[in-house]
């Protein structure tokens, strides 16, 4: 299978990426930049690097990795990573939640280009994954694809990740890569004050997945981490925790819930800007 | 053969057995009511497409919509309640929103429900699931239609609920019965009152405008077996030759197939309606018999409304106590 692996600076495309979210939330008066900013490099690890088969611009490859963004929510990176990979043009993150848009609050397959699942309501994201995954095994011509799937932290206080965590790891799933970005907050407080789904890799390993940890922050482990986890789903499911911090990038967000659901008016643009392009 | 009495989730079972070979795609995902729901018929003769999901629908349902999203036609077999209720959410974004071909076998719907009470009977779940746009929704009347339409099912493109009952149900149709999706039909001609209904109470609709026959009433009965799309032209021309129109369902009155008629005929034919069905409680223990007719839902009751409606008091002038819990 083609691996569309490009020579992109990590660091660079994480840099571009978090313009574009703060460019895209401001734009629009609203979305979620908090957890948009902590899945950054993830989400540039995985389009410039991991994600095999993607076709930007051109015809779906059935035999192409499959991404899911369980916390539906953080579509302004998502977004942002699909244009910068060239699924549709950068200046469409403008029309982001707007009248008409194809780039709706929550992602939608049937509008995003790139958009593989539609999702928006935590915790059904994995399960989703289930299905791509069986698919992928009992096919052949799907050319043993992998599904990645991006979930929150706080996420994991959704009941249906279990039922998928307990399905995939006891039927030893290949092809099925949850991703965790554990930023440590959720919608009104931190994870840890609300139902605390720490330790988090114990209980992924007790649910019958392999575990791999890495800096959230560190695209170039990330990418590296992901590619073992990628390489190794094909035993069974694997979990990466991604240890980020939410609205990483811009102190003034960084570790504050406030920041979970909030855009930046004028002049909290403009700082944030200079502090990530500096 | 008609009047026989035979259980909808066997001829469904069966029918997915024999529609597999044409439909190599075609998979089915059992939240462990496999037995039940009759689907173990297609486990065992198709174990390699047949996946035991655990007790765990949301799961399933989300799941199936991946599997759909690559090409496969899943089924995903369980209660009706514990689809439309407990995995609403995962059939409205997962399945609704996304229009994958997603086919849900409702089975257990209404009240039968094997005396499981207020949390097995499922009364609530057409207002659900005719709310979610691109949902089809079928309530066959017989085995013989609920055959033929897990047959339909496949041809359509989208996400379907068909809706079946646990007890045995008379036969109403011939075996070769092919039910059109979104058309109503005309199980008994007449014009005096119709009776609008849906599932297993057409049966007793047809019952019902054989008793009204013998006091020279011409009833027409129209079955529902689409609730969505709905058959507006069928309701409406009914509404307006009839002049009242009863419904009848095994669902709450509230949003199911009185809700539907209403909205139709309130904008465009509105006529003297009264709508049979649950009334707005929770179901209770007990013999499904039993409690059909506490509620009027059985040929008797439906008859005793429909002659009401029609405004023809019972020669004896005894009402039936069951009636005025309507």
């Amino acid at each position: 299978m083609k691996h569309d692996v490009t020579d992109k600076d990590l660091r660079i495309v994480s840099r571009d990426l978090r313009k574009l979210i703060i460019e895209t939330t401001h734009h629009a008066g609203m979305g979620h930049t908090g957890g948009s900013l902590s899945e950054v490099e993830i989400l540039a690890a995985l389009y410039f690097r991991v994600l095999r088969g993607l076709n930007p611009g051109g015809a779906e490859d059935p035999k192409r990795d499959r991404f899911i963004l369980s916390k539906g929510h953080a579509t302004p990176g998502y977004y942002g990573i699909l244009a910068l990979r060239g699924f549709f043009p950068v200046e469409e993150l403008m029309s982001f939640d707007s009248l008409g848009s194809r780039l709706q609050a929550h992602p939608d397959m049937k509008k995003t280009p790139g958009v593989d699942m539609s999702t928006g309501s935590l915790g059904q994201g994995l399960s989703c994954g289930i299905g791509f995954a069986a698919a992928a095994a009992r096919d052949e011509s799907l050319g043993g694809f992998v599904t990645f799937v991006l979930m929150g932290d706080g996420e994991m206080q959704e009941g249906q990740v279990w039922e998928a965590a307990l399905y995939a790891g006891s039927r030893h799933l290949p092809g099925l890569v949850a991703i965790v970005d554990a930023n440590g907050l959720q919608l009104a407080s931190t994870v840890s004050d609300s139902s605390n789904p720490e330790p988090i890799n114990a209980k992924w390993r007790s649910f019958g997945w392999m575990v791999f940890e890495a800096d959230g922050h560190n695209p170039e482990e990330l990418a590296e981490v992901l590619e073992a986890a990628r390489a190794a789903s094909k035993d069974g499911p694997a979990a990466v925790i991604a240890r980020t911090v939410k609205g990483k990038g811009v102190s003034f967000m960084e570790g504050r819930p406030e920041w979970h659901g909030k855009a930046p008016d004028d002049s909290e643009k403009d700082a944030a800007l200079k502090e990530i392009l500096s | 053969m008609i009047g026989e009495r035979i259980a909808q989730r066997r001829a469904f079972g069966r029918a997915l057995v024999e529609m597999a070979p044409d439909y190599p795609k075609m998979l089915v995902l059992d939240p462990d009511v496999c037995t039940s729901t009759q689907t173990a018929l297609f486990r065992e003769a198709f174990p390699e497409r047949f996946l035991p999901m655990g007790i765990a629908e949301a799961n399933a349902v989300s799941a199936a919509a991946g599997l759909a999203c690559c090409g496969f036609i899943p089924w995903v077999s369980a209660f009706s309640v514990f689809l439309a209720a407990r995995a609403l959410d995962q059939i409205r974004v997962s399945v609704a929103q996304t229009g994958l071909p997603v086919k849900l076998n409702a089975a257990y719907g209404g009240l039968p429900s094997g005396r499981g009470g207020a949390t097995h009977s499922s009364v609530e779940d057409l207002a659900v699931m005719r709310s979610l746009p691109g949902m089809t929704v079928l309530c066959p009347a017989d085995a013989v239609e609920a055959g033929a339409m897990a047959r339909e099912a496949m041809r359509i493109s989208g996400p379907v609920y068909l809706r079946t009952v646990r007890c045995e149900v008379p036969t109403i149709f011939e075996d070769d019965f092919r039910p059109e999706i979104g058309k109503a039909v005309v199980l008994n001609e007449g014009s005096d009152v119709a009776i609008v209904s849906e599932g297993m109470m057409s049966a007793r609709a047809l019952e019902a405008a054989k008793i009204l026959k013998n006091e020279g009433l011409g009833v027409r009965v129209l079955h529902v077996g689409t609730i969505k799309p709905l058959d507006e032209a069928a309701i409406i021309k009914a509404s307006r030759e009839c002049g009242a129109l009863l419904t009848v369902e095994n669902h709450s009155v509230l949003g199911g197939l009185g809700g539907a008629v209403c909205e139709i005929l309130a904008e465009s034919a509105p006529c003297r309606v009264r709508r049979l069905g649950f009334p707005d409680v929770f179901m209770e223990s007990g013999d499904d018999e039993a409690i059909f007719s506490r509620f009027g839902l059985d040929a008797e009751g439906i008859a005793e409304a429909a002659r009401n409606l029609a405004g023809i008091e019972e020669q004896s002038g005894e009402g039936h106590e069951h009636s005025r819990n309507q």
